[in-house]
């Protein structure tokens, strides 16, 4: 159960001999991830911890024909050719962790991957991982533990600090989604929402949100219109940060007076959302939530 | 990167639509001679370049009647600061006189995931302005990124802010070319404010161009000239930026250091939650080395708002140790001493602990009970 990765998510890594690419294949198998193959061009033949390497994907797909996702690690200036040709590989899902992706690249890529019923996660993103079934990302695997709690983050490190908390609180996650920190992503969180409220296994769900763009109020916007049958609780980075400067991530800057922490949280709060103060109130917050209180 | 005026309307330029003629003046130059051989004739708006918003309010641009008051006005311009900023360049172009003046902007709508147009009949001032006085005012027009922006798209924008008759040709001619520019030069955003409606055509006064630095690798020319655009942030952030680290300035006085932009965030909120101030952001990012937390923590030493040092480090694919190991390094390298609060948790935390604990600091496991320490709570 969970959502977007689970057992039967059969994992091609793009860019797998590259130091990162090889380091979180080691690691993903490790926590039981099924990487069935690698992409790097040029080294078509080799084996990366006994994963077979081909040189493109769709060489990838026919060798295995169950492989329905894919973990981009290309360096940004090829990112979006390698999400092209996953894309048109058939693969379902595209995990894009590489950064600093020039936003004309996945304003394309987005939409073409869309147009073709593909879901991006990313770019800029720590990945997918439903605890004990699956990690396609670079998590690290200590901080969950399997449970009734999603979590879609637009931060890396902030995601392991909320789940490590709920883990030490004994409250477990179902599927931890980090939906990535630039301008344009793929799966927004209005749109994860829709996949955990058909999620059996999910019975509350946090958001971890920062200053900056509309996801958020979008999010409050889909709660309060269209409903959600599950509590969500909310916590906001950047509430001290000014205007008009970049907060380490690409999207994290509040521009043209839109994207404010007090806007966010009053969007948040006025369809019902709880927004915790500091990340550390939310294992409190959650658990008063599945007991229904 | 944020473009300068003058090389923003050189790109429209060389795409063929027409601008105001301008000559660029650097320091030094001979104004005078300039002037004559370009055979322009007055009145003309004199415009210091810098890249700071409220250029117009702050006195950086003037209109003179005469060549001897165009030479002037530049001399003076370039001895005043703008924001803090003396400009490097003038640009004097020949005055337009105009009744009307309209705003045109290109940005990326996050949620559509698509260019969106962004059009007022009131130009001249901010768009946050416009925004606050006349909301109703702002036409929102997405472009499909697969087809681009049609002509006739850009006459529907130009005669929904009051654009007609010879005019809406020049508008189209415009907005198109805007557009090209836009895709072209990977931009964040491409603005024209205001642009002169005049009747029979409309001309930019102002044109701004921001390119998204992600992208600087395929605008090359420009990423060489990097150094030369820091003038928006201050004496601090530039030496941040030469060493290539993620700082903010902020006017508290807590040096705060974190690894991952969302986290070090989120400590600085922490701190002012329990009543401190942060004096800076600095993001160390993700997996850092004990050699790259070095540079981080000796330069919040040299850093004179820090008074004390508060890093927070939460270890997934950064280690404990290797952070531990690089505190370690400044501390011993730097002759300035700020207290220093250090929490630590994650990925060989015991091994970071135990580097810490030989330097003679403790570290803390919890986030809040550290802060409390160094807000002095």
């Amino acid at each position: 159960m969970g959502i977007l990765v689970d057992k039967n998510t059969k994992v091609i890594v793009q860019g797998i001999t590259g130091n990162e690419g090889s380091f979180h294949t080691k690691l993903m198998l490790d926590y039981g991830t099924k990487v069935v193959a690698g992409v790097t061009p040029g080294k078509g033949g080799m084996k990366v911890h006994n994963v077979p390497v081909y040189d493109t994907v769709s060489e990838a797909v026919k060798e295995h024909p169950d492989a329905n996702t894919s973990i981009i690690f290309v360096p940004a200036k090829f990112a979006a050719d390698a999400v092209y040709e996953s894309v048109d590989a058939g693969l379902k899902l595209v995990v894009v962790i590489t950064e600093h992706i020039p936003v004309h690249d996945s304003l394309e890529f987005i939409n073409y991957a869309k147009s073709k019923g593909v879901n991006v996660i990313g770019p800029n993103c720590p990945g997918a991982i439903t605890p004990g079934e699956s990690k396609v990302g670079i998590m690290p695997a200590n901080v969950f533990m399997p449970g009734p709690v999603g979590i879609a983050s637009r931060s890396g490190t902030l995601t392991y600090e909320v789940s490590y908390a709920l883990t030490r609180a004994g409250i477990g996650q179902s599927t931890v989604v980090g939906i990535g920190g630039d301008p344009v992503i793929g799966l927004t969180f209005t749109e994860v929402m829709e996949y955990y409220e058909k999620d059996n296994q999910t019975k509350a769900l946090i958001i971890v949100g920062e200053i900056g763009g509309d996801a958020e109020e979008r999010a409050a916007k889909m709660v309060e219109e269209k409903g959600f049958t599950k509590p969500v609780i909310a916590f906001i980075a950047g509430r001290t940060a000014p205007e008009g400067k970049r907060m380490g991530h690409a999207g994290a800057i509040i521009m043209l007076g839109s994207g404010t922490y007090k806007d966010k949280v009053e969007k948040l709060e006025s369809a019902g959302i709880k927004v915790a103060k500091t990340p550390f109130e939310l294992p409190k917050l959650v658990s008063d939530a599945l007991k229904g209180k | 990167m944020k473009l300068f005026e003058f090389e923003a309307k050189e790109i429209i330029k060389n795409y063929g639509f027409e601008i105001p003629q301008s000559i660029l003046i650097k320091k030094g130059d001979d104004i005078e001679k300039k002037i004559r051989e370009s055979k322009m004739e007055p009145p003309f708006a004199v415009k210091a370049q810098v890249l700071v918003a409220g250029r117009g309010k702050s006195g950086g641009i003037k209109i003179v009647k005469t060549v001897e008051d165009a030479v002037k006005t530049a001399q003076t311009l370039f001895e005043t600061p703008i924001k803090g900023i003396k400009p490097s360049f003038i640009l004097i172009e020949k005055a337009i006189p105009h009744d009307k003046e309209l705003y045109v902007g290109i940005v990326i709508d996050r949620s559509l995931r698509k260019p969106v147009v962004l059009a007022s009949k009131f130009g001249g001032v901010d768009i946050e302005e416009i925004a606050r006085n006349n909301p109703e005012s702002i036409i929102r027009y997405p472009i499909d990124t697969f087809i681009g922006l049609r002509n006739y798209e850009a006459r529907i924008i130009g005669k929904s802010i009051g654009v007609t008759g010879k005019a809406l040709g020049s508008f189209e001619k415009f907005l198109t070319t805007l557009y090209k520019a836009f895709i072209e030069y990977d931009a964040e955003l491409a603005e024209s404010n205001p642009l002169a409606y005049l009747q029979d055509k409309v001309i930019p006064l102002d044109l701004r161009i921001t390119i998204d630095d992600n992208s600087l690798f395929r605008h090359e020319d420009y990423a060489k000239t990097e150094e030369e655009r820091l003038g928006e942030n201050t004496e601090y952030e530039i030496k941040a930026h030469e060493l290539d680290l993620a700082f903010v300035e902020l006017d508290g006085d807590i040096g705060v250091l974190g690894n991952g932009a969302g986290l070090t965030m989120t400590t600085m909120d922490l701190i002012y939650e329990y009543g401190g101030k942060p004096a800076n952001f600095l993001d160390m990012g993700g997996g850092a080395e004990a050699e790259h937390v070095k540079t981080c923590v000796k330069f919040l030493l040299d850093y004179p708002k820090a008074k004390k040092i508060f890093i927070n480090m939460f270890g997934g694919i950064t280690r404990a140790d290797e952070v531990a190991k690089g505190v370690v390094m400044a501390l011993n390298e730097s002759s300035n001493k700020k207290p220093i609060v250090i929490r630590l948790t994650g990925t060989n935390e015991e091994q970071g602990k135990e580097i810490l604990k030989q330097a003679g600091i403790e570290a803390f496991n919890d986030p809040i009970e550290a802060v409390k320490v160094v807000v002095g709570k």
